[in-house]
């Protein structure tokens, strides 16, 4: 099986973030990357898929040269080659345009299999895979929690909400994002990361794929971010005790929904 | 920006050369793949040892022999082992790394250290062929984990004087061993014990004990003060059957395994309590965030402040030191080559050039993880004496350090000794720098360098303080003169018998340590302000530090600020000693006079800079420049 896995570099989880003087992002020189979380499980689910059926997992990462962190991590852990799509903002890149340059970048690869992660931990917009399997043609399937390839098809298994789920056929070639947690990641073992230093990372410039300007121009603009501010009040219940407390619940279900 | 080695840094050479930013390593030169060794190592730990420490602290059998194995499939224990016998086969600077995350956990550090290097080195270094393919394997994997077994009970420190006999069979198809060993680290689960005895009584001999040999057995577990997690009992050989080919190494040169093994040690013992170190402060760190008192977190206040930044100061320095020595040893393990049967030789010679370099860092490390596990307990306040928190084991768990490896004092003793004995076997000009900085004439009033000093016109010091770290540089200079200055009086006192004067002997390595230590704080410090692009700066510094540099720069610059001027008053006082204990009378005031000159120096406002710096710990909740 060929399969692809897109990969995002995000800011770490535990970065203090601090924003750029205008107040449209946050300042990037203060932060120190990871891999998406996601992705690591959807890179997980993919070198899992390899080792049972054979075959290649390439990874594909778009964003400035910065991202090959998240690159040589992922061949560390055991992908066979990489292809990075340099583009400057990458990290900021709507799921549009992210998803129209892998798909150029891509589409004569012929993958069986691509798989991304659900969302990302940045943006979080989940659009990336889905508008990435229209722009090549494919089928897809998302929140995935369990993945079976058999006989040239796939079954899995997406989380539904309240707790449901349900189990879906599809045929290949396919893609699918991958919700977190689905399995267990393995290390990077040091032999794997001495490997990766040989492997082959094929770099794209976004610039150079032929696209027109327009389409890579993102379809949204952040006007402002901010920091939350918190805020503290006071509320008085008054009436009987027996009134008061159903009061109090009703607010706790409803307004500050903790219970 | 390349690392530029200068062909070969002599060892010791930092008392008499100059060095240059680009020329030393530092965590800023950190490649992809350290940092991804770090992680594994980080995560490895985060995932599968720190959750299990209680277990591991009782001692639950099996547990630590089963992680060390898994760290071995990670290649985790291997790094120092040739490729061809299953090993990874990794730098200096990965293998640094990798302890300082294990040392997250001194208990697991232990363990893996005795395992991995003490117990495993000793056949990469100094095996036969035969030995290295039966055994490297599976020490790689931790299918076999080893142990080192040096000491007695009548000898640790005195480690030549052992008593463990070795008498060769009448056939000479096997040695029988006699004797005890005592403090053996893995003892408890080890499979493979590299047994230091004499052959006949007299030639100090090493060989490869497999625990099944007959007449091979361990004794009860130590109670110990700290590291209870790792298994410390004697090792007690009776009539133990070793076969001939398990000699490692010659008949009577044992001590060279021994000894070399040792270095390389104290190297990794250095970068592990510089790990702890900085677990340690991030728990002070976080504790003082949240820990509230009249009204205010006590990390609002000026003493707590000071002891947060004190601690990631000297943290600072330690880990300037630690990745300089690797940095020093990498490019010569480079020139082995693993496929010839040198290689252990030359790997040897390799970490044996920087053994100076070695012993300071293990006696000053160690020295800071005390320090700053000692400040963690006083941050903790009550809660720091009740063992539910951490800075109480910490504590404990600190304090081996010093000890283990060669004793502090030992290895004091060994550092102005394994300088003197470079500088005469011609392999350290010290002596010339010495006469140099007397210009012929030591004894014959202030010395020209001291006086050139005072010369300097006031526009030569004007230049000087406003290119960036000019006071420090100066302060470094400085150092290195004091040192010249009382190894030359020293010697010129009790020349060859020295080392008699333990007191002397271990402040001129004082001395000698800070040298070390205050260059490789200012040398990672200008390399990282030359990359932020301040270097070219015509303006002084402002107190607050350089406005135009990263915040991680300009929380390093304060540290070196710092550490260097506070370190200052030390050496001054340790020169005093070395003085006044070798010379009296009018030579003494001389030469005090000379000391008072070399390390003249403005006061900075060491109470604004540690502010400054512990501003940031706070803000991070942990050791900030890394
Ligand atoms: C937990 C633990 C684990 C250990 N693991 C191992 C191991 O795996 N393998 C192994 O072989 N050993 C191991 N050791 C032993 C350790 O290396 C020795 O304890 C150490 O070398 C000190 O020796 P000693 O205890 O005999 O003290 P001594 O040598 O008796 O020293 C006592 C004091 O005298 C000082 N002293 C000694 N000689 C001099 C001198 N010439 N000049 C000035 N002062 C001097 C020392 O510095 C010390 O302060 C371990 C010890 C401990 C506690």
């Amino acid at each position: 099986m060929k399969i692809m896995v897109c990969i995002k570099q995000v800011p770490a989880k535990d970065s203090t973030l601090r924003l750029t003087e205008d107040s449209t992002w946050i300042r990037e020189q203060d932060l120190s990357y990871e891999i998406n979380e996601p992705d690591a499980y959807a890179l997980e689910e993919a070198l899992r898929l390899k080792e049972k059926h054979g075959g290649e997992v390439v990874v594909c990462s778009v964003g400035p040269d910065r991202v090959q962190q998240v690159i040589r991590e992922a061949l560390a852990k055991g992908a066979d080659r990489a292809i990075h799509l340099v583009a400057d903002g990458g990290s900021r890149l709507d799921s549009y345009p992210a998803a129209r340059l892998m798909a150029e970048a891509v589409r004569r690869e012929g993958f069986d299999l691509i798989c991304t992660g659900l969302q990302s931990d940045d943006l979080g917009f989940a659009q990336t895979g889905v508008v990435l399997a229209e722009l090549l043609g494919l089928p897809h399937a998302t929140i995935i929690m369990e993945v079976q390839a058999e006989d040239g098809r796939l079954k899995v298994k997406r989380e539904l909400e309240g707790g449901w789920f349900q189990w879906v056929q599809m045929p290949l070639p396919a893609l699918l994002t991958i919700q977190s947690g689905i399995n267990k990641l393995r290390y990077a073992t040091l032999k794997g990361i001495k490997q990766a230093k040989s492997k082959e990372i094929r770099r794209v410039i976004a610039t150079e794929l032929g696209l027109k300007a327009e389409e890579l121009a993102g379809r949204q603009k952040l006007h402002r971010v901010y920091v939350p501010v918190k805020t503290k009040q006071t509320e008085f219940i008054d009436g009987s005790p027996k009134e008061a407390a159903a009061k109090l619940v009703e607010k706790l279900q409803r307004d500050a929904r903790v219970l | 920006m390349e690392i530029a080695f200068k062909t070969q840094i002599p060892g010791g050479g930092f008392l008499i050369e100059e060095r240059l930013p680009e020329e030393v390593f530092t965590p800023e030169d950190f490649t992809e793949q350290h940092r991804l060794i770090a992680e594994t190592a980080e995560q490895f730990m985060r995932n599968e040892v720190l959750p299990r420490w209680e277990q591991i602290e009782r001692q639950e059998p099996g547990l630590t022999p089963r992680l060390l194995r898994q760290a071995g499939e990670l290649g985790l224990l291997s790094i120092d082992i040739p490729e061809r016998y299953g090993g990874t086969e990794m730098d200096k600077v990965s293998s640094t790394i990798v302890v300082e995350r294990f040392a997250q956990y001194a208990s697991f550090l232990a363990s893996h250290g005795a395992h991995s290097v003490i117990g495993t080195l000793p056949i990469v270094f100094f095996g036969n062929e035969e030995q290295k393919k039966k055994y490297l394997p599976r020490l790689a994997t931790g299918e076999l984990i080893a142990a080192y077994c040096l000491s007695e009970a009548e000898a640790g420190s005195d480690a030549l004087s052992i008593r463990t006999r070795a008498v060769l069979s009448p056939d000479g198809k096997h040695y029988l061993l006699n004797g005890e060993k005592m403090w053996i680290t893995n003892a408890g689960f080890a499979d493979l014990f590299i047994v230091f005895a004499k052959v006949d009584g007299e030639k100090f001999s090493c060989f490869i004990v497999e625990k099944g040999f007959p007449g091979v057995a361990t004794g009860a577990e130590e109670k110990k003060l700290g590291i209870k997690g790792s298994s410390t009992r004697t090792v007690i050989l009776e009539d133990a059957r070793v076969p001939a080919e398990n000699l490692l190494g010659e008949v009577g040169r044992g001590h060279v395994v021994a000894f070399n093994i040792l270095n390389v040690g104290r190297f990794r013992l250095a970068a592990g309590c510089i790990g702890g170190a900085k677990q340690a402060l991030q728990h002070a760190a976080g504790y003082a965030n949240q820990r509230r008192a009249f009204g205010k977190t006590i990390a609002q206040f000026g003493l707590i402040q000071e002891k947060l930044a004190e601690m990631a100061t000297r943290i600072y320095a330690g880990e300037c030191m630690i990745y300089r020595t690797a940095g020093l040893i990498d490019p010569l393990l480079a020139e082995a080559i693993p496929d010839s049967p040198a290689y252990g030789e030359q790997v040897r010679k390799a970490i044996e050039e920087y053994a100076v370099e070695c012993s300071i860092d293990k006696v000053y490390c160690s020295e800071i993880l005390d320090y700053v596990a000692d400040e963690c307990v006083q941050i903790y306040g009550g809660y720091g004496y009740h063992q539910d928190y951490p800075a109480e084991r910490a504590y404990r768990d600190a304090r081996i350090n010093r000890i283990f490896e060669g004793t502090s004092e030992i290895n004091r003793l060994l550092i102005t000794g394994m300088l003197l004995k470079r500088a005469a076997s011609g392999r350290l000009g010290l002596r010339a720098a010495i006469e140099g900085l007397f210009q012929g004439s030591p004894a014959s009033g202030r010395s020209t360098e001291a006086r050139s000093m005072e010369e300097r016109s006031t526009e030569e010091r004007n230049t000087e303080a406003a290119s960036l770290l000019g006071t420090e540089k100066h302060l470094v200079a400085a150092v290195k003169k004091t040192a010249l200055l009382v190894a030359g009086v020293a010697y010129q006192k009790f020349a060859d018998s020295l080392a008699d004067q333990q007191e002397i002997t271990a402040a001129i390595s004082d001395i000698v340590m800070e040298v070390f230590a205050m260059e490789s704080a200012l040398l990672r410090a200008g390399k990282m302000a030359a990359r932020s692009g301040v270097q070219s700066s015509p303006q002084p510094i402002p107190d607050s530090g350089p406005q135009t540099v990263d915040d991680k720069t300009a929380h390093v610059l304060a540290m070196t600020r710092l550490f260097l001027h506070s370190r200052m008053d030390w050496v001054e006082q340790r020169a005093r000693t070395v003085l006044a204990g070798a010379i009296t009378g009018d030579a003494l005031r001389r030469q005090l006079a000379t000391l008072q000159q070399v390390t003249r120096r403005e006061a900075v406002d060491t109470i604004a800079l540690r502010r400054q710096i512990a501003a940031r710990i706070i803000q991070k909740g942990k050791y900030a420049a890394g």
